[in-house]
């Protein structure tokens, strides 16, 4: 099995099990969501696989929800973050006092620590659902940015773009058929990689109280909660909602090298 | 006359960092005052409301905070810490020391530790201790950093009972009793949690630094001459993939601080960690601006002496 079989594999494996996460989590409907006070804080059993929280909410179902959560969050923060480093990118192509201006932010929003940033911006847009969103596109995007920013310059200086112009073709011909083909695996890939980061800090985000609203089944949420049951020794509330999370972020992240295998080997290499 | 420029530009970023950082908190709907008296706001009448705000100078035009904000800072004056009731700079002198000690040791330990491990890694690269390694470092990248934290404090503290459960220091205890003995206690599940959350992305860029070198004409020549493996690395491989690993690691120093301020509120650390999300909740903006600044300070400034480091170790990398 070569290289690019086994990304495949790896890439079908990773889709299954990002669709069998939410459709499990739709499956649950409302289990995991309504209290059921006849069996608050029983630990693992067949019943309820992960135990149930102090409310009597099966784990399991609760868990599901928070990452179908976590994956909708992801989703929309990424493809505006992936939008903005994209918008950057191109206004350096513009002209060297537009890269100028373009790189003095991308350095700017890289000058602070990035949970440090998503707390500002949480803080400023008053917390909630679409200000963890928003705070995560906001702050994603420089490192895309970089990336994109260097391939439109090699692409500029390719000879066939120069080939192009000396063919008459237009800007705008050779932006969507020589520049945008030549960025796009690039895009594509930095989204999917970005995706384990955005989720990560939107969980990190939410634990602290700055993110999803302590109503959600957010995975936050429930970490953060199950830190009073620490020295009660109720670790189910603990290990098992952290250890779903992780699970779908390694997801992704075999999703996007695996991507960046099959569509910019040259850079996938080591 | 390059220095300049540099200095120049970085306090040109340090400026539109506070700018855009200022504005962020005058945009929020959370109000410095309700936030403030927060259960007392009921037995405060609208006047005296608006006194407060008077005296905070919150009725003036944004643009006037601002620079009399800025004109405080470069002054000295931080402001005044509506959480702690105390000003701003003495929350900050209290609490730095708690956090330099977790996250500057996190961020050496990490470097080290992530070097050596990348080394070993790329030493046996193809081998299992490499698949190892790698399959750890993968796995690390895509772990919750507060969720490492509560697992460390629920199987070390609770469940085997080796490390305290909280804080800096036995409950109870003022902080000038604490002995030496009892911080490295409490630092000690903290600091291993935060080493090896910092472990990864370093060692794999090591690693992959090292395979690069070991695969050039220079270790085939010194092979050639009958050089050892160990002899191959250590005067070979080391001096050439040192270089690319500091440069990572301080450009680390944003994530390290960010893991840190994650682990500070689940091990109840006393530090700017724990500060910031004491601040954020309550709307104490002032303490807010300052960590910021002071994170923004520190993580530009290494992220600005990688750049020079680099230049100044390997002379080829100048004309670039």
């Amino acid at each position: 099995m070569n290289g690019r079989v086994s990304a495949l594999y790896r890439i079908g494996l990773a889709l299954l099990l990002i669709v069998a996460v939410l459709v499990a989590a739709a499956l649950a409907g409302d289990v995991g969501v309504r209290a059921d006070f006849m069996n608050r804080l029983s630990a693992p059993s067949w019943l309820h696989p992960f135990g149930t929280d102090q409310m009597g909410r099966d784990m399991l179902a609760r868990s599901l929800h928070g990452l179908a959560l976590s994956l909708w969050v992801g989703l929309l923060a990424a493809s505006l973050s992936v939008l903005i480093s994209t918008l950057v990118a191109l206004t350096s192509a513009l002209g060297e006092r537009a890269d100028r201006v373009a790189t003095f932010i991308t350095d700017a929003m890289l000058s602070m620590p990035h949970l440090m940033l998503l707390i500002l911006l949480s803080f400023a847009m008053g917390g909630g659902t679409s200000a963890v969103i928003l705070a995560v596109a906001i702050s994603h995007w420089p490192r895309l940015a970089r990336v994109l920013r260097v391939e439109l310059r090699e692409v500029q200086a390719a000879t066939y773009v120069e080939a192009s112009y000396a063919l008459g073709k237009s800007r705008l011909f050779i932006a969507w058929s020589h520049i945008l083909p030549h960025l796009a695996p690039h895009i594509l890939v930095g989204a999917l990689l970005m995706f384990p980061h955005a989720i990560l800090h939107e969980a990190g985000l939410t634990f602290l109280g700055f993110g999803l609203e302590p109503s959600r089944p957010a995975i936050g949420v429930m970490l953060s909660d199950s830190m009073r049951h620490i020295s009660a020794g109720r670790w189910w509330l603990a290990l098992f909602p952290g250890l779903m999370l992780m699970v779908l972020v390694l997801a992704f992240e075999a999703l996007g090298s695996a991507s960046r295998r099959l569509l910019t080997p040259r850079e996938a290499q080591c | 006359m390059t220095v300049l420029r540099l200095i120049t530009r970085q306090l040109m970023l340090l400026f539109s960092v506070a700018l855009v950082v200022f504005m962020l908190m005058k945009l929020s709907p959370v109000d410095p005052v309700d936030a403030y008296l927060g259960a007392a706001v009921s037995r405060v009448s609208p006047e005296q409301k608006a006194q407060i705000e008077a005296a905070w100078g919150l009725n003036r035009p944004v643009a006037e905070q601002f620079f009399v904000w800025a004109g405080q800072l470069i002054q000295g004056d931080l402001g005044f810490s509506t959480t702690y009731r105390m000003p701003v700079s003495e929350v900050i002198g209290q609490r730095i020391g708690a956090s330099l000690a977790l996250t500057g040791l996190a961020w050496l330990f990490s470097g080290l530790l992530g070097f050596l491990l990348g080394v070993i890694a790329a030493a046996l690269a193809g081998g299992w201790m490499d698949r190892v390694i790698r399959v750890v470092c993968y796995v690390l990248a895509g772990t919750p950093a507060f969720w490492l934290a509560i697992l460390a404090i629920m199987v070390v503290s609770v469940e085997w009972g080796w490390a305290p459960i909280c804080c800096s220091g036995p409950i109870g205890v003022p902080d000038q009793q604490v002995t030496l003995g009892q911080r490295l206690e409490h630092l000690l599940l903290p600091l291993s949690v935060l080493t090896v959350l910092g472990v990864a992305s370093i060692a794999l860029h090591t690693r992959i630094k090292m395979i690069e070198v070991l695969q050039s004409d220079y270790v085939l020549l010194a092979r050639a001459q009958g050089a050892s493996l160990m002899d191959i690395i250590l005067r070979h491989g080391i001096r050439n993939a040192a270089l690319p690993a500091l440069t990572v690691t301080m450009a680390a120093s944003g994530e390290i601080f960010g893991g840190s301020i994650l682990a500070e509120q689940v091990f109840a650390w006393p530090g700017l960690g724990r500060a910031t999300v004491e601040a954020g909740l309550k709307g104490d903006v002032p303490l807010l601006l300052a960590i910021a600044l002071l994170t923004t300070l520190i993580v530009s400034s290494m992220n600005l002496l990688a750049d020079r480091l680099q230049h100044i170790i390997d002379p080829r990398t100048r004309r670039l």
